[in-house]
């Protein structure tokens, strides 16, 4: 409990202190590629990037919302709706050393082996759908926000159908996807060696993630760590998504509170009417296509002045745990459920740019 | 103390006619070391000076115990050995005393590799109908390739039963990881694989040969595997399976999708004490380091996996297994085969493979491989440095116990890590990035206490260029740590710190002078700012410090000690730098009730002085116009200190000729006021607070009679005597410092300390 309440803490004072130069959430790091690494006892550290930011948690206090917000042509529309409507864990991914997106068949065929393997406790190995199992690595087109973004790569597993009919389908027993939408400034600071698809999602058993996991890890000498969302971004999250315009039918947007409370800890549901909260949005929001943390702020005060005056409970003394709008749903834990396909791009974004500030 | 016998081993080696008997000599009584020292520990807390005569009979008793078991092997492995001909074991009483022998000790200690060698071709001769001594082969290390070579070969003769060859398959794939080297048992592939044809050897066998089997080995195999392939047996299948695995293009066949065992158990027999064995031999074995995966623990929720904080193992990239087929094609040209790092055990071999050397598909494992690190060293690429950062970063970051509440538990594993890191940062001689960024990042939670000794040391190698990043961050930290009573600590890492900065800088001269190598971006104004804000730095905290501590002498030493390698930068470590301690700092040591203290302060004051004399003498010299020089604030101040200095050691005017704007100088009226008589002599070398136990002790031996302690009775002559006193109580900075700053040609009472200003 101390623990986290200076956590808290810091929050307050990343609130409270706004870093006037901050538009883009990571210090852009200068190649210096003249360092000359012979030096064998030296301070030189190798690395040809300085970086000079941010403790824990910090986050930009003003993020533009990305305007070419749709898909790019070539993007599959069957594949981007499988992307959709489900439920997935994020992981930040280290960039990935030496991984190839010619050799996706290569590492289709090992992975499947590896999977079997480690199924089969490290007995046989099987190559091939032999094993009833069957694990496809495939380029996700179009899922760019600009253009130096590397490209998505779906990876599924897939059981084989028991039926003994020809065209029985196989059955998706687990996908994942990596992906890094507008990750230039990560992207420029590795070399070419490196692939930066810094932000994994993956929907299925934890035993299988835990195993392509792995196995990423063990061949592109890469890590991945469970990505949380601090309250902070999700309150960014109530905001910015709450701000998007939907077409079609909205749902209520909803914030869920928690109070650590004994034995049990008490959760505070507060949905309100997306109408109402986009108007109240428009009020805040002075500059369009840019959300301030002021802003949020004040869209959050004003949120909570209204249920104080209503319930006498200062949300603000609670914890954010999860927020759902039209656009998507996020949960602190790190699970996110992506509802419109107009707004995979801008809700993939501020997911990467989340990631990329914890490899960093 | 070292045991008696030990001396008495040595003596008797050094006795020893011929060094073959010298060798036996020794080595018996290092066994007996050992079984000493095992029943030794048990009784350590009730061993005392007066069981002293009682422990020397304990010793030899269990010396003789030991001895015993000893022999009782020997001689049981003796006579296994000279068996050449067909034994019953039936009615044999002294076959029956040594095989209980072997058994009980093979299954409590295991066998060494001789030991093995000689009871597996008794075991496998077919002179010994009874398989009791396969059952009982545990070998304590490992298992010598030849002794395996050798008892396939006795298979080949086939004297022994097909029991006794089954049992020893079963031996073979049970001790498999125990045997040390495996390239002449690949060589016995082809006849492993004729022994399929046995059937009831046949799972085993293929057991055997899954385990054996490299992707080279497929092509002798898979043409064969064939004439044996009936019905599907699972531990064909399995083989097979492998087969098709390493060459896809071979096998067609399609083999059943689901399948649970494929090979009989064959560890059963020797389970227990293998596993008793492991334990004894935990962390030295490859294969404890195992992939951990689903198994959550059960309090932390969010981690299923990665759970562990384990050291990726070494194990050569095979990411690319199309790029290495290519390179397959250009071995026959050109003999560029890479050298995988598994089999790189000494320096030599990376000495003779360092041009075809391949990194780890997991950089994280060379923290545990000191050769990998020596490649490094030497190796151009940045890649190296980046992919170490990634790793090193999310590690530390994901285990850092007072950063993530389910880590508390793991403060073990993770002080272990720190540790690691810490050595391979002075292995390297340089600082990792990742680990100064969760520095920054991790300090300012840091409760002071949770593995502090890790953290500190790895202050110390915190690059120069970010010390002022640093100095931001961590001033909460720096704070805490000072409240918490870690003053001490922290002085010895910033210390430190400073020093590998220094010897850094050191070695950036060597290099420049080598025109080849293109001077580093560092420049020299950079460092030097750098190092004056970390003795800045150190000087302000320590002034703190002893206003918290009230002076206190340990916490003295440490600030002092620091100053130590300040006032020598420049010519011990040629930086155009020199920094005067703060007055906080110079005071607190003058004034000390200490001797060392003072000692410490004379020693330094020293120092300063050569060093800016060097300096001094430099300029002139050369005439040129440096870039750097001394300014003359800092000649000032030393000026300031010394005058204090004299007054208070040496002319007894420390109230009136010091100058510092904060030293003691008090105004005649106010020390008239304090109505002190002498108030003149209260601070010289006979009166000083620290020194006055000498002067004591001179008057007591110089004038044994004189029971008064007249002070003044030091003078002259005498105040000459007392000096040697006093440097022959070994206050050698002090000497040094009177040597060197005070001129003694005048008269005493009438130094100046003009002399002294350099």
């Amino acid at each position: 409990m101390r623990r986290s309440g200076r956590l808290s803490l810091r929050r307050r004072q990343d609130m409270d202190t706004p870093d006037s130069g901050g538009m883009t959430p990571l210090g852009r790091k200068t190649a210096e590629t003249g360092i000359n690494i012979t030096s064998t006892t030296g301070y030189s550290r190798g690395l040809t990037f300085i970086r000079t930011h941010t403790l824990f948690g910090q986050s930009p206090t003003r993020r533009i919302i990305p305007q070419t917000s749709l898909l790019q042509e070539n993007a599959d529309p069957q594949k981007i709706a499988f992307l959709l409507r489900k439920q997935w864990t994020l992981y930040s991914v280290t960039p990935m050393y030496k991984f190839s997106y010619g050799n996706l068949k290569e590492y289709s065929r090992l992975l499947s082996a590896f999977v079997a393997a480690e199924k089969q406790k490290g007995l046989a190995v099987e190559v091939g759908n032999d094993f009833g199992i069957k694990v496809t690595l495939s380029t996700l087109l179009g899922l760019k926000g600009t253009d130096q973004d590397q490209v998505a790569i779906l990876v599924q597993i897939a059981s084989r159908s028991q039926l003994p009919f020809e065209n029985a389908e196989d059955k998706v027993v687990w996908s994942g996807w990596f992906c890094c939408i507008s990750g230039d400034d990560l992207l420029e600071s590795v070399p070419e060696d490196f692939t930066c698809l810094s932000l994994f999602l993956a929907n299925g058993a934890e035993s299988y993630t835990a195993i392509v996991g792995s196995w990423f890890q063990k061949t592109f000498d890469c890590y991945f760590s469970r990505l949380t969302i601090s309250p902070l971004n999700l309150a960014w999250m109530a905001a910015m998504w709450t701000g998007c315009k939907v077409d079609s039918h909205m749902a209520a947007t909803e914030l869920v509170f928690s109070v650590p409370c004994i034995p049990q800890s008490l959760d505070i549901s507060y949905a309100i009417h997306p109408e109402d909260a986009k108007a109240l949005w428009d009020t805040v929001q002075k500059t369009p296509g840019e959300v301030t943390q002021e802003e949020v702020n004040l869209f959050m005060d004003c949120l909570y002045s209204h249920f104080h005056r209503h319930f006498k409970i200062h949300l603000s003394a609670t914890r954010l745990v999860k927020v759902s709008t039209s656009i998507a749903s996020a949960h602190c834990d790190g699970n996110i459920k992506i509802l419109h396909s107009k707004h995979l791009i801008g809700v993939l974004t501020l997911l990467t740019e989340l990631a990329i500030s914890q490899i960093q | 103390t070292l045991p008696s016998w030990e001396t008495e081993g040595m003596h008797q080696r050094g006795m020893a006619k011929n060094p073959k008997q010298a060798f036996q000599v020794h080595r018996s009584s290092l066994s007996a070391w050992q079984i000493e020292e095992r029943t030794a520990g048990l009784k350590t807390a009730d061993l005392k000076s007066a069981q002293k005569h009682e422990r020397g009979k304990q010793q030899s008793a269990s010396v003789q115990a030991g001895n015993s078991t000893q022999d009782h092997l020997e001689q049981a492995l003796t006579y296994f050995e000279r068996i050449k001909d067909y034994i019953p074991l039936k009615k044999n009483e002294v076959l029956q005393k040594h095989l209980t022998t072997v058994e009980s000790i093979a299954l409590q200690r295991g066998l060494s590799p001789e030991g093995l060698d000689v009871l597996l071709n008794v075991a496998l001769s077919g002179h010994l109908v009874n398989t009791r001594i396969l059952k009982c082969l545990i070998p304590a290390s490992v298992i010598a390739e030849s002794s395996v070579v050798s008892a396939v070969s006795r298979l080949c003769v086939g004297k022994c039963s097909s029991s006794t060859q089954l049992l020893f398959l079963r031996w073979l794939i049970a001790m498999f990881d125990f045997i040390d080297h495996k390239e002449k048992l690949h060589a016995l592939y082809g006849f492993f694989f004729c022994s399929l044809q046995d059937e009831k050897l046949c799972p085993y066998v293929c057991h055997l040969l899954y385990l054996l089997t490299r992707r080279e080995s497929v092509s002798i195999g898979f043409s064969l595997l064939f004439l044996f392939f009936q019905g599907m047996q699972p531990h064909l299948q399995a083989l097979l399976s492998l087969y098709k695995l390493f060459c896809p293009e071979l096998v067609s066949i399609t083999l059943p999708a689901k399948m649970k065992t494929y090979f009989k158990n064959s560890e059963s027999l020797w389970k227990a004490a293998i596993n008793t064995i492991r334990r004894r031999n935990q962390g030295t074995s490859p294969t404890s380091q195992q992939l951990i995966l689903g198994t959550g623990h059960p309090q932390s929720r969010k981690r299923k996996w990665n759970t562990q904080l384990i050291l990726p193992a070494c194990s050569t990239d095979t990411k690319n297994p199309t790029r290495s087929k290519e390179i397959n094609h250009a071995d026959i040209l050109s003999h560029s085969e890479s050298f995988p790092v598994e089999q790189l055990h000494t320096f030599s071999q990376l000495l003779q493979n360092i041009h075809r050397l391949e990194f780890p598909s997991q950089m994280g494992s060379v923290l545990r491989n000191s050769l990998l690190l020596h490649y490094i060293n030497c190796v151009k690429d940045e890649s190296i440095y980046l992919r170490l950062y990634y790793w090193m970063g999310q590690t530390l970051q994901e285990e850092c116990t007072w950063y993530k509440l389910d880590n508390q538990q793991y403060e073990e594993e993770f002080k272990d890590f720190l540790d690691i890191v810490y050595k391979t940062e002075c292995f390297l001689q340089k600082g990792f990035s990742s680990c100064e960024e969760f520095l920054y990042k991790s300090l300012p939670l840091w409760d002071g206490f949770c593995c502090r000794s890790q953290i500190l040391r790895l202050v110390s190698w915190i690059p120069l260029s970010s010390f002022s990043a640093f100095r931001h961050s961590s001033t909460m930290y720096i704070i805490h740590c000072f409240l918490s009573l870690l003053q001490c600590s922290v002085l010895e890492s910033l210390k430190e710190l400073l020093q590998n900065w220094l010897n850094w800088h050191v070695i950036q001269l060597d290099m420049e002078s080598d025109p080849k190598i293109s001077p580093l971006n560092t420049t020299l104004s950079g460092l030097v700012n750098s190092v004056a804000e970390l003795i800045h730095f150190v000087g302000w905290i320590a002034t703190v410090a002893l206003r918290l501590e009230n002076n206190a002498t340990f916490l003295l030493y440490f600030i002092l000690d620091f100053y130590e390698t300040v006032c020598d930068v420049y010519l011990k470590y040629n930086l155009p730098l020199l920094v005067m301690p703060p007055p906080g700092v110079f005071y607190s040591a003058l004034l000390s009730m200490d001797a060392v203290s003072l000692n410490q302060l004379c020693y330094i004051m020293y120092r300063y002085r050569t060093n800016l004399v060097a300096a001094k003498e430099n300029e002139l010299i050369k005439k040129t116009i440096l870039q750097f020089k001394f300014s003359s604030q800092t000649y000032q101040e030393y000026n300031q200190y010394i005058m204090a200095m004299v007054g208070c050691l040496w002319t007894s005017s420390a109230f009136q000729k010091d100058i510092h704007p904060q030293g003691i100088r008090l105004d005649p009226e106010v020390l008239k006021k304090t109505k002190v008589q002498e108030v003149r002599n209260s601070f010289n070398i006979v009166h000083h607070p620290a020194l006055m136990g000498y002067a004591i002790l001179f008057l007591q031996q110089a004038w044994p009679e004189d029971k008064t302690l007249n002070f003044n009775l030091i003078k002259g002559r005498r105040w000459n005597w007392y000096l040697e006193y006093l440097y022959v109580q070994g206050l050698q900075g002090l000497k040094l410092f009177i040597e060197s700053s005070i001129n003694r040609v005048s008269q005493v009472s009438q130094t100046k300390s003009g002399n002294a200003q350099v």
